[in-house]
């Protein structure tokens, strides 16, 4: 009796340890591919940023260069007010070019944690570049469905110290191995934004959103919409985007 | 009488030396304390409105909401419209638009770039209009440190602290880096034509003022403001007629469904302030009250001292035929002379005393550095006229309530008594 009892016991155990390895594959398995998939060796994109303000929506057309996770170069191409206002990040410095003043401005420190023209992001969402396989340890702690789309839910927590947002929680596409939504909370565990992904392509083999949207969960308000027009991965971009002489040409 | 009353206190010091050293330093310390309060008061009020508060203030219901956050995508716009019917039902209430904005002031080096940047809060004031009272309002002529007002749009006064942070000089231009009202990026440059010392910590970190219209142009709120200020007559404040004109204007504007519509506030409900005053006013009282009560024990513990010192007077002038009424009639005067004597004397002491802190003041600049309320950092005493009335009438009172106790005595002498007394 206690050996059969043993073997039914058994024979579920393993059944149970197999569906669960081929559901649930290694945290750290998945956020590379989710690195694959949102990190390229370069990019040029072409997009639109609809900022929802309290009384009037505004729409910022950039087109930006990045080249591998340290050099981003973004031009603004309207509305007038800042056409010709030009951004470039190495590293973690960040400099503007203001064409109406012909000066350049460095940005660090505190002042990065300001808003982008005056949209949901700050100048620190804009430079965050890092793998997420390497800031952060992932576990997967569920399963559930966005629109239809069965996700794993995962939570990340920094490995590092010099990081803009110490948890994540991702709910994390099983087949395509993009994240659909994203919880940002600071160390004291208080929810600092939410972006949602949507529309996503496949474009040189990586699954990319259109759009997305940024929501800074400590305003009230629509967040601010991104919009993908164009993407090109691993273009080749002439070094002279990323120098700080070129700025004011 | 009077005159011999006198000739006794002036001829026999020691009657008197007592009671007029007790209430002198009763009633001095009394005046001091009351202008120090009242100037402290005074400054916190005034401060707060000529900087901040206004007698009045109108904001949109959300900028209210959110005022910390200097939200001026929430600020009054059509501006001019609500001015003006502010002045046809409010006339003596002079109104001052103000916009409060963020940003950084970055200094370049020769080449154009960063040499040196700093957070700053801008402050724009109607300074450039030649009918705006803010330049007199804001004693910005009085606290200029170097330089001069400034005479064109794009000049601007820096908090001298800030301005030595970042080492400028006058005539340097610099840039403003902040965001417009809609949140696009401003890059202005300006030229620093002074310095500034607003008295105030929280604003002598980093502040700047600028013109309200070229603010207005730069953040793109033409006909807008964060805040509009408003100032009752002579730019006194008058806590029955602001709430009065609060509560008119709220009241007309109940029901406004608009989700911008303006809202008004007073002084007192602005920083905390109506909590202070109220225990400014009550500690006043209080201190008033146990003065007065303190300083009747004392003087009729001294005038029972004195009282037995005097004994024998009392005891030959009632054997002369002197009637116990008409003996404690005269102490009673007496006493009042010498109250008079004594609450002059102190009053004239803590009235000189409130002068030395009036002109110099109390520096408390270090104990506020880290504040984030308008505090003025050098506490000053005031000197008003109540002064001469708040320690003098308690020092008269006092006095001649501890007479009145302490002679009661006299009423207890027994004539068949007295006679024995006097032979001794």
């Amino acid at each position: 009796m206690k050996l059969t009892l043993k073997i039914i016991l058994g024979f579920f155990v393993s059944v149970n340890l197999f569906s669960q390895n081929k559901t649930f594959p290694t945290a750290t398995s998945v956020i590379k591919k989710i690195d694959f998939n949102m990190l390229s060796k370069s990019q040029i994109i072409n997009s639109e940023m609809i900022v929802y303000g309290k009384r009037k929506s505004r729409t910022i057309r950039s087109r930006g260069y990045s080249e591998g996770l340290n050099k981003n170069f973004t031009e603004y191409l309207y509305p007038e007010r800042e056409k010709g206002t030009k951004m470039l990040r190495l590293q973690d410095r960040l400099w503007i070019y203001s064409p109406s003043t012909d000066r350049i401005i460095q940005l660090s420190g505190h002042l990065l944690r300001q808003s982008l023209m005056g949209s949901d992001l700050s100048y620190e969402d804009m430079m965050e570049e890092r793998k997420l396989s390497e800031i952060y340890n992932a576990t997967i702690v569920g399963e559930e469905k966005i629109e239809d789309r069965d996700v794993w839910k995962m939570e990340l927590t920094a490995l590092v110290d010099d990081i803009n947002y110490f948890k994540r929680i991702l709910w994390v596409d099983k087949q395509r191995y993009v994240p659909l939504k994203e919880d940002l909370f600071a160390k004291s565990g208080e929810l600092l934004k939410r972006i949602s992904f949507y529309n996503y392509k496949k474009t040189d083999g990586r699954w990319y959103p259109r759009k997305m949207n940024y929501r800074d969960m400590l305003k009230n308000g629509k967040g601010t919409d991104f919009i993908v027009n164009e993407i090109k991965f691993n273009v080749s971009i002439p070094d002279q985007y990323f120098l700080k002489s070129t700025l004011k040409e | 009488m009077i005159k011999f009353l006198i000739k006794g206190i002036l001829r026999d010091p020691s009657k008197s030396i007592i009671p007029i050293f007790v209430i002198t330093i009763g009633v001095m310390v009394t005046v001091l304390i009351s202008g120090l309060v009242k100037g402290i008061l005074s400054e916190v009020v005034n401060k707060n409105a000529n900087l901040d508060t206004g007698h009045l203030k109108i904001m949109t219901k959300p900028y209210a909401e959110n005022k910390d956050q200097l939200p001026n995508d929430l600020a009054i716009l059509d501006l001019s419209i609500l001015k003006e019917s502010l002045e046809l039902n409010y006339p003596n209430v002079d109104w001052a638009p103000r916009i409060k904005f963020a940003g950084i002031i970055d200094v370049p080096d020769k080449n154009g770039e960063t040499k040196i940047q700093g957070p700053t809060l801008g402050l724009a004031y109607s300074i450039l209009n030649t009918e705006s009272k803010e330049l007199k309002r804001l004693g910005i002529e009085s606290s200029l440190i170097k330089g001069e007002i400034p005479k064109s749009e794009n000049q601007i006064l820096i908090s001298d602290e800030f301005a030595n942070k970042l080492s400028l000089s006058l005539g340097d231009e610099i840039t403003f880096f902040g965001s417009t009202m809609e949140g696009s990026m401003v890059f202005e440059k300006v030229i620093m034509s002074g310095t500034i010392r607003f008295g105030t910590p929280l604003l002598d970190k980093g502040s700047f003022i600028m013109d309200l219209s070229y603010a207005q142009k730069i953040l793109d709120m033409e006909d807008g403001a964060g805040e509009l200020l408003g100032f009752l007559d002579n730019e006194i404040y008058n806590p029955i007629r602001a709430e009065e004109i609060k509560k008119d204007f709220n009241k007309k504007n109940i029901n406004n469904l608009d989700e911008y519509a303006p809202i008004m506030l007073t002084l007192r409900d602005q920083n905390d302030l109506a909590p202070t005053l109220d225990l400014m006013d009550l500690i006043t009282g209080i201190f008033i009250i146990v003065f007065v009560l303190a300083m009747s024990l004392v003087l009729w513990n001294t005038g029972l001292m004195g009282g037995l010192r005097r004994y024998n007077e009392f005891g030959i002038r009632l054997a002369l035929g002197e009637s116990k009424p008409k003996v404690y009639k005269f102490l009673l005067i007496e006493s009042l002379i010498i109250g008079t004597i004594g609450s002059f004397i102190g009053t004239i002491l803590g009235v000189s005393f409130c002068y030395y802190f009036q002109e110099v003041g109390l520096d408390f600049s270090d104990e506020l550095a880290g504040t984030s309320i308008v505090m003025p950092s050098i506490m000053r005493a005031h000197i008003s006229i109540d002064l001469f009335f708040i320690g003098f009438i308690p020092g008269l009172i006092s006095m001649f309530l501890g007479t009145a106790l302490s002679g009661r005595g006299i009423f207890k002498r027994e004539t068949a008594r007295l006679f024995k007394e006097l032979e001794v």
